[in-house]
């Protein structure tokens, strides 16, 4: 009747798993309870869930990130506390333990934080640079965003019910086959990622045919923003790599489920295969995550310098070149695999020359400050502080990438705190830029720069604190993953590590008391101007939070930074332009089409990993029902008629001209 | 006072029977593309990223393919015959959705459904010979945990089966919606995805037929 989920699922006997389990159930019940009583469950559903407003399921993305990020650092600090602890000793983790934490760790960081959070900020920002309202696909946007969301639910749940996979956060054959590893762990990592890659799929499609498809009218492709020039990027590596992903995953789980012999040791299987398929995804997944970022980085820059982007021309051929050559350097993964001395030639050679647009963009980024006035905002620190910690790993990288180097260095701590380099220094340093930059975009009002600038020193100095030891003893020889070691000469580099992570902790501290002082003080930080950055592009031109439609009628754009030329144009800072003939507006209606098909996804994807085959079949035909009855709907648009969008410009145009004409120059 | 750079007028596209909205290629000069040029682009992109995914599998065909395992390989197994079968029932249902597609651009639903119904029941006659065809490999002991040759095999032709599958489960509810809705606009962007999704099954196939079944029976000695 249930598959294999017996009451043995659950860790009774592992004091850790128990209590974080616990934690993990208890705040997932209380809650919805407390939501409940507090009487939000109507304006959740109506406002937010059903939502398909992109800017909303941007926020939604974030906040899911966010939760997640978290998780993935709980896990960070249990590592570090484990290496730091085990000199000589077992630690406070034993090995089966500590094999799912750090793998656990990755999937989580890379696929629930990463991914979340740069499809977070395109869902926000890239319509509204675009000038228009809204995204190619609306609803499928909303379905992307709670598949995610049911991956991360998924891989939340193996705390609780089960185990997680113990093979790293990409489950290398034969290790990861039934043989080696028998229980669910890995179904609950296979699954949980089958889902969120389809929804991540979809949002490739929704975003690589919005930008191509649903511009401003005016607005050429040499006009669009850096950062949708990015996003575009971004999505057309979604779309070409993560079907890879899905297929090599589904050859695994055909491995375990049907005993297929894609990568077992016998019958003919080949296991390197899984390796070349894997990161045919994987590399391009990295500047899936790292393009949007140099996007918000363009962006902040450019903003905070008050100048135009240093030759625009030339960061858009680096972000193109990269897209393309990111699918010819898979192989430096694994150098050690034996392909040969001109195979590991050529993917070394591609590596290094991947590297030649990105130090482009970072000397486009020089010289845009160059000369400029500029203002040392907390997004500016991200921004700058992102500069000289993404050289530093774009360096050992270019190291990494001699085969000769990295048959000494390969799956050593060396290469740990290269990615981690890259990646906290690239990736989330973007993020956080990019949620300081839009945050009063979003909410009408800006986050506290104090704490904010306190929040960036400490994971700036934590991050040098954790990482370079990671460097050190990774030339020392460390290996990556060790439960425990016993050579002195690493000791000390680990309690200094540990020293990094705890400062790191601050940071996430003091940004959690950036955000809660923020939203206590929202009423005194309110920003009516919609502009508080004196922005350049679209986005600053409409209020803060835009309306619903965005704009009340879509911009004609004549030029590269079409918002501030109406500003230079405008006298008294304040461009006078006239009110346009107002005409009504149709925009998609709410659905829970995405809600109650990830709702299946979660029924379909536990009973898939505990092998409850009715529960699977019952799953299908609910999701399948799902789409029929989406598929019924003889209404897709509501019309927002002519005089509510001319009531709703009006008071946002007086709102605006008012803050303007308090505060004239900036 | 200077000209302001950026302009706020009206657009086009919420005049719906505009000659710019028709005109407009999303390219910057008229703004937003109309409805059916989006449900369309946004459906290719979607099908380029479903070829890829079958490149992965074909890819694992080609490196798994003389992994045989001491079991049979492509040259023992394979009937062309029973191929050329099903290849022939698969292109002439994609004629018939291109039939579908007349029918509906004349907004005649009798032969709408007709040739619906023939895309269908070809697309059904399509599963049953491969299921028939997998059923006897089975039989004979070349099932897909035989070998990693087999593995692939199944994995590949099976994908592209599921493929079909799938796209009848559509066609059926495709049938009822012009049924309940008729030619309502979003029904008819809906049968233009439907459609190319067919006819990109059928060069899948193409694929298929070539490199899996014509080169696997080849006389060994050819290969390289």
């Amino acid at each position: 009747m249930w598959g294999k989920l017996t009451w043995q699922a659950i860790p009774f006997d592992q004091p850790i798993p128990l209590a974080a389990g616990a934690f993990v159930v208890l705040g997932l019940t209380a809650l919805p309870i407390w939501v409940a009583a507090k009487g939000y469950i109507p304006y959740l559903w109506r406002e937010w869930i059903t939502s398909v407003d992109h800017k909303r399921i941007g926020i939604m993305y974030c906040l899911l990130a966010a939760v997640m990020l978290l998780r993935g650092f709980i896990d960070a600090l249990m590592m570090r506390s484990q290496q730091a602890l085990a000199f000589h000793a077992p630690g406070y983790l034993p090995p089966e333990h500590y094999d799912q934490i750090f793998s656990a760790h990755g999937t989580i960081m890379i696929f629930f934080v990463a991914m979340p959070f740069v499809i977070g900020l395109m869902n926000f920002a890239v319509p509204l640079q675009l000038g228009v309202r809204d995204v190619a696909f609306p609803t499928l946007n909303s379905v992307s965003l709670w598949l995610n969301a049911a991956g991360a639910l998924l891989v939340n749940a193996s705390l609780v019910v089960g185990e997680f996979a113990r093979t790293g956060w990409l489950p290398y054959p034969p290790l990861s086959e039934l043989a080696y590893s028998p229980g669910v762990g890995v179904d609950y990592y296979l699954w949980a990622l089958q889902i969120s890659g389809v929804g991540t799929l979809m949002t490739g499609i929704n975003f690589v045919t919005t930008i191509l498809k649903i511009r401003a009218p005016g607005m050429s492709y040499m006009r669009m923003p850096i950062f949708c020039w990015t996003s575009l990027a971004s999505n057309l590596l979604i779309v070409a790599a993560f079907p890879i992903l899905t297929a090599t995953l589904a050859m695994l789980l055909l491995d375990r489920y049907a005993g297929f012999h894609f990568f077992t040791n016998e019958s003919g299987g080949n296991p390197m295969m899984f390796m070349n398929l894997i990161w045919v995804w994987g590399h391009p997944e990295v500047y899936i995550l790292i393009l949007p970022a140099f996007g918000v980085f363009s962006e902040v820059v450019s903003t905070f310098s008050g100048k135009p982007l240093f030759d625009r021309r030339s960061m858009i051929v680096a972000t193109m070149a990269i897209c393309i050559l990111s699918f010819s350097v898979w192989l430096h993964h694994f150098f050690t695999m034996g392909g040969g001395g001109d195979v590991n030639g050529f993917f070394g050679i591609a590596s290094m020359i991947i590297a030649v647009p990105t130090g482009v963009k970072v000397f486009n980024w020089l010289f845009t400050m160059y000369g400029g006035r500029i203002r040392f905002n907390s997004a500016m620190l991200w921004s700058v502080g992102f500069m000289v910690t993404f050289v530093v790993g774009g360096m050992t990288g270019v190291l990494l990438a001699s085969p000769a180097a990295d048959f000494v260095l390969h799956n050593s701590l060396f290469l740990v705190a290269h990615f981690h380099n890259v990646i906290i220094g690239g990736v989330l340093f973007g993020a956080f830029a990019g949620l300081t930059f839009w945050f009063p975009k979003a909410f009408g009002f800006a986050l506290d720069e104090r704490l904010g600038k306190a929040a960036f020193w400490c994971w700036f100095v934590g991050f040098y604190v954790a990482f370079v030891p990671l460097y050190v003893v990774g030339l020392e020889g460390m290996t990556r993953r060790m439960q425990h070691y016993d050579r002195p000469e690493w000791y000390p580099w680990m309690l200094v590590a540990e020293a990094g992570v705890l400062i790191i902790l601050c940071g996430i501290a003091l940004q959690i008391a950036q955000l809660w002082v923020s939203i206590r003080s929202r009423a005194r930080r309110r920003d009516a101007s919609g502009d508080p950055w004196d922005g350049r592009s679209l986005e600053w031109s409409t209020a803060s939070p835009p309306p619903a439609f965005n704009f009340a009628v879509l911009p004609e754009v004549i030029s590269e930074e079409p918002y501030w030329e109406i500003k230079q144009a405008g006298s008294a800072g304040r461009p006078a332009t006239p009110e346009a003939p107002y005409s009504s507006i149709e925009m998609p209606r709410n659905s829970a089409t995405g809600f109650v098909t990830a709702f299946f996804a979660v029924v379909t994807g536990f009973a898939l990993i505990w092998q409850i085959w009715w529960l699977v079949l019952l799953g299908l035909v609910g999701a399948y029902a799902t789409f029929v009855v989406f598929a019924w709907r003889d209404i897709h648009e509501i019309e927002i008629p002519a005089e509510e969008v001319a009531r709703i410009d009006r008071a946002v145009r007086d709102t605006t001209a008012r803050a303007m004409h308090e505060e004239p120059a900036r | 006072m200077s000209t302001p750079a950026l302009r706020l007028a009206p657009h086009p596209s919420f005049a719906r029977s505009d000659l710019a909205q028709r005109e407009a290629s999303g390219h910057g000069i008229g703004g937003p593309a109309p409805k059916r040029i989006i449900v369309g682009y946004g459906f290719w992109i979607f099908l380029l990223s479903d070829v890829i995914m079958f490149s992965g599998f074909f890819a694992a065909y080609a490196v798994l393919f003389k992994n045989t395992a001491g079991g049979p390989s492509a040259h023992d197994l394979f009937d062309l015959r029973n191929t050329a079968v099903e290849t022939a029932c698969l292109l002439a249902s994609s004629f018939a959705c291109g039939m579908a597609s007349l029918a509906v651009g004349e907004r005649n639903l009798k032969w709408t459904q007709l040739a619906l119904l023939v895309t269908g029941l070809l697309g059904l006659a399509f599963i049953v010979l491969e299921i028939r065809e997998f059923a006897g490999f089975i039989a004979r002991g070349a099932g897909p945990s035989r070998s990693a040759f087999l593995s692939s095999f199944f994995t590949l032709v099976g994908c592209h089966g599921v493929h079909v599958s799938a796209g009848l489960l559509w066609l059926g509810t495709m049938i009822a919606q012009f049924y309940a809705k008729g030619f309502r606009q979003d029904i008819r962007h809906r049968f233009l995805c439907f459609s190319l999704f067919w006819h990109a099954l059928d060069i899948i196939w193409v694929a298929i037929f070539s490199l899996v079944y014509l080169v696997g029976t080849l006389p060994p000695e050819l290969l390289p």
